[in-house]
């Protein structure tokens, strides 16, 4: 037997789980916690606002796919974590998020910094606790990890009240550390069936979706499309499955995807979606998506099958075990004329954007020019917006897990606290935030965490003096009524990231700017690079919100209000 | 009596039973849109969980509302209970004393 406090059982616990680095702030109902992080081998690192601490911890898990921690106090510690753990919940990303909570005896009082962390928890959790004495920490920690870890991962929240932090207890010995736990295998039969669909049809087409990324399944994907001859298409968070020089990959479906792309789903007669969960952005409106095609659909979640499609197989499981299955069964297909249809189509709609010896800082040109500045592991995070949209079109993603970026709550602010989370998970690798002006400002105290452990995390700018994909709605739906989508007053980005510590530089835009970039970029450190970019620059093409897919706007089709 | 013309199923789950479990069951219904028409809840022998009787009005949902509850930490089993009508709620209400007669219409 041996005597412990809470806060101590908790740090032990937390470093059980291989807890070696721990973004959070700290305040009055944590601090017993804190107090027992001295002399840790857990490292806290201070973030500058608790959304902050929350995307550090995403970017860490999202780049490892293991599950990592974040610490706040209580009542407004708890609340500024809320973004980043709803964020984590619809993206499947493994986050424990653990705040400190007022002593029992003041729950319900009104209490300075009391508020109902469970109950806020609840909805964009998958499972949340409160802490009730120090014992149940046993229980509790491993089983918070477990959880995020297990099945479609996400976000666990852990309410420690200060008196449990503060109750000795004594324990005889400790829990194993919480695993992911194997889930039961899918059944032979329907992969046997999804075997004989796949060969005879004759239009197939392989949707990929984030869960191909979180089962680690990207090489048996890329498999999988050349043994059956798929062509393949990706939503935004299974970019980086397959590189773009692939003959097979037709890049990114839906509302910013190439119209290629989603004529093709338009043409195919059996989809197979695997990770993918039918999402409005990738689908456009879900009645009149892939029209003509038979759905098979691989999820972990048998929740997702079904919920937005009505698949005429469903298959629930880890995808990487079924596709390992379905590889050994499988015979090699070849459909000359559909493989010869996709390439014509990918050829017929590139994207629109002017030359780059003509227009060096057009958005497109700009993410293809980073694309070659950096090496094919270089960690992209984004910000949420027009600049994200044009990220995930042209910057070539070639790695699975090498863009970071907030896909199911579209977060502005995600990005530069994500960049340091990567960062500090992948201490030998290049980072890069693209942001954009506004989605910059949002977590813009994060500069301070970043000056603080300085890491090799480059923040671009894409500068366009707007909200620009508002700017882009209001201009194409909204009669071209410009309503709160301009700022009158930009700041000086250079000189703030100066002031936080950080190199910052402006690129003047008639002074070889690609060149200022490069160089940039080659510096030590932490930099922020200020880019401006046309002010009314759009993303195309566009599939109008609520339409079907095939209704694309392009730039020569855009509707006019004169 | 005469059947509701509705379609609705009853669902009976187990549960962990402690503090927070109703609240995962009830928000679940209210945050996706599913309607929850009548719950009924008694503690199982030993006092570590307890059955829930669900009665949820819209059919066409019940294997997704079946999908998502099943998916909830506290909720140990689900089962759709074709043998109940959802009349039952409203005969135990008629059995409590003081609580006046659900309105027939």
């Amino acid at each position: 037997m041996k005597k412990i406090t809470g806060a101590n059982l908790l740090r032990i616990l937390l470093e059980r789980q291989g807890i070696r680095t721990l973004p959070g702030i700290p305040g009055g109902a944590i601090l017993p916690f804190y107090d027992a992080l001295h002399g840790s081998a857990i490292r806290h690192v201070l973030a500058r606002h608790e959304q902050g601490a929350g995307f550090i911890a995403q970017g860490m898990a999202r780049v490892t796919g293991r599950a990592a921690a974040c610490l706040a106090t209580s009542g407004p510690g708890a609340t500024n974590l809320l973004t980043a753990i709803a964020d984590a919940r619809l993206d499947s990303i493994p986050l424990v998020a653990i705040t400190g909570q007022v002593p029992q005896a003041l729950i319900g009082t009104d209490a300075f910094q009391e508020v109902d962390t469970y109950g806020l928890t609840l909805p964009i959790t998958k499972h949340n606790f409160l802490v009730r004495s120090a014992a149940e920490l046993l229980e509790v920690v491993p089983l918070a990890f477990e959880l995020a870890e297990s099945g479609r991962p996400g976000p666990v929240a852990i309410d420690v009240p200060k008196d449990v932090q503060n109750e000795t207890i004594d324990i005889a010995s400790l829990p194993e550390p919480g695993r992911r736990r194997p889930l039961p295998a899918c059944p032979d039969e329907p992969i046997s069936a999804l075997a004989h669909l796949i060969a005879h049809a004759q239009r197939p087409v392989l949707y990929l979706g984030g869960g191909i990324i979180a089962a680690d399944a990207s090489s048996l994907a890329r498999e999988l499309a050349h043994r059956a001859a798929m062509p393949t298409v990706c939503t935004l968070m299974a970019l980086g499955t397959i590189p773009p020089e692939d003959p097979l990959y037709m890049g990114m479906l839906g509302m910013h995807g190439t119209q290629g792309t989603n004529f093709l789903l338009e043409e195919a007669d059996l989809v197979l979606a695997i990770g993918a969960r039918f999402d409005d952005r990738a689908t456009g409106k879900v009645a009149e998506f892939c029209p003509r095609a038979t759905i098979a659909h691989i999820d972990i979640d048998p929740a997702e099958i079904g919920k937005l499609k009505t698949p005429f197989l469903g298959l629930v499981g880890d995808a990487a075990d079924i596709l390992g299955r379905l590889l050994k069964i499988l015979p090699p297909q070849k459909r000359p004329a559909w493989l010869a249809r996709a390439t014509e189509l990918r050829a017929s709609y590139p994207l629109d954007h002017p030359p780059r010896s003509e227009d060096p800082l057009h958005p497109v040109n700009l993410c293809r020019f980073l694309g070659e500045q950096l090496p094919d592991d270089a960690i992209i995070t984004t910000d949420v917006g027009q600049h994200q949209m044009w990220v995930a079109q042209a910057y070539p993603f070639r790695q699975p897990r090498t863009l970071l970026t907030s896909g199911g709550l579209g977060t502005m602010g995600f990005g530069l606290p994500a960049a340091i989370g990567a960062a500090l998970a992948a201490p030998d690798r290049r980072v890069a935030c693209v942001s954009g002006d506004g989605s910059i400002l949002m977590n813009i105290q994060e500069l301070a965490t970043l000056a603080e452990e300085n890491l090799p995390v480059a923040v671009l700018i894409f500068n366009n003096a707007h909200l620009g994909l508002v700017r882009q709605q209001q201009e194409l739906f909204y009669r071209e009524r410009y309503e709160a989508s301009r700022f009158s007053s930009n700041p000086d980005f250079a000189a703030i990231a100066r002031g936080f510590g950080v190199r910052g530089v402006h690129i003047d835009p008639n002074d070889d700017p690609l060149a200022e970039i490069a160089n940039a970029l080659a510096g030590e450190g932490p930099c922020v690079i200020d880019i401006p970019i046309h002010t009314t620059a759009n993303v195309y093409p566009m599939v109008p919100p609520g339409a079907a897919n095939r209704q694309m706007i392009s730039k020569k089709s855009k509707p006019t209000h004169a | 009596m005469p059947k509701t013309t509705s379609p609705s199923a009853i669902l009976e789950l187990v549960v962990r039973n402690h503090p927070g479990t109703m609240s995962h069951i009830t928000g679940m219904f209210a945050r996706r849109a599913f309607n929850l028409e009548a719950i009924f809840v008694v503690p199982l022998p030993g006092g570590e969980t307890s059955r829930i009787l669900l009665h949820m009005a819209e059919e066409p949902k019940l294997v997704q509302v079946e999908k998502q509850l099943a998916k909830l930490h506290d909720v140990i089993s689900v089962r759709h209970r074709t043998d109940l009508a959802p009349e039952i709620f409203s005969r135990l209400m008629d059995q409590i004393p003081g609580v006046s007669p659900a309105p027939t219409s």
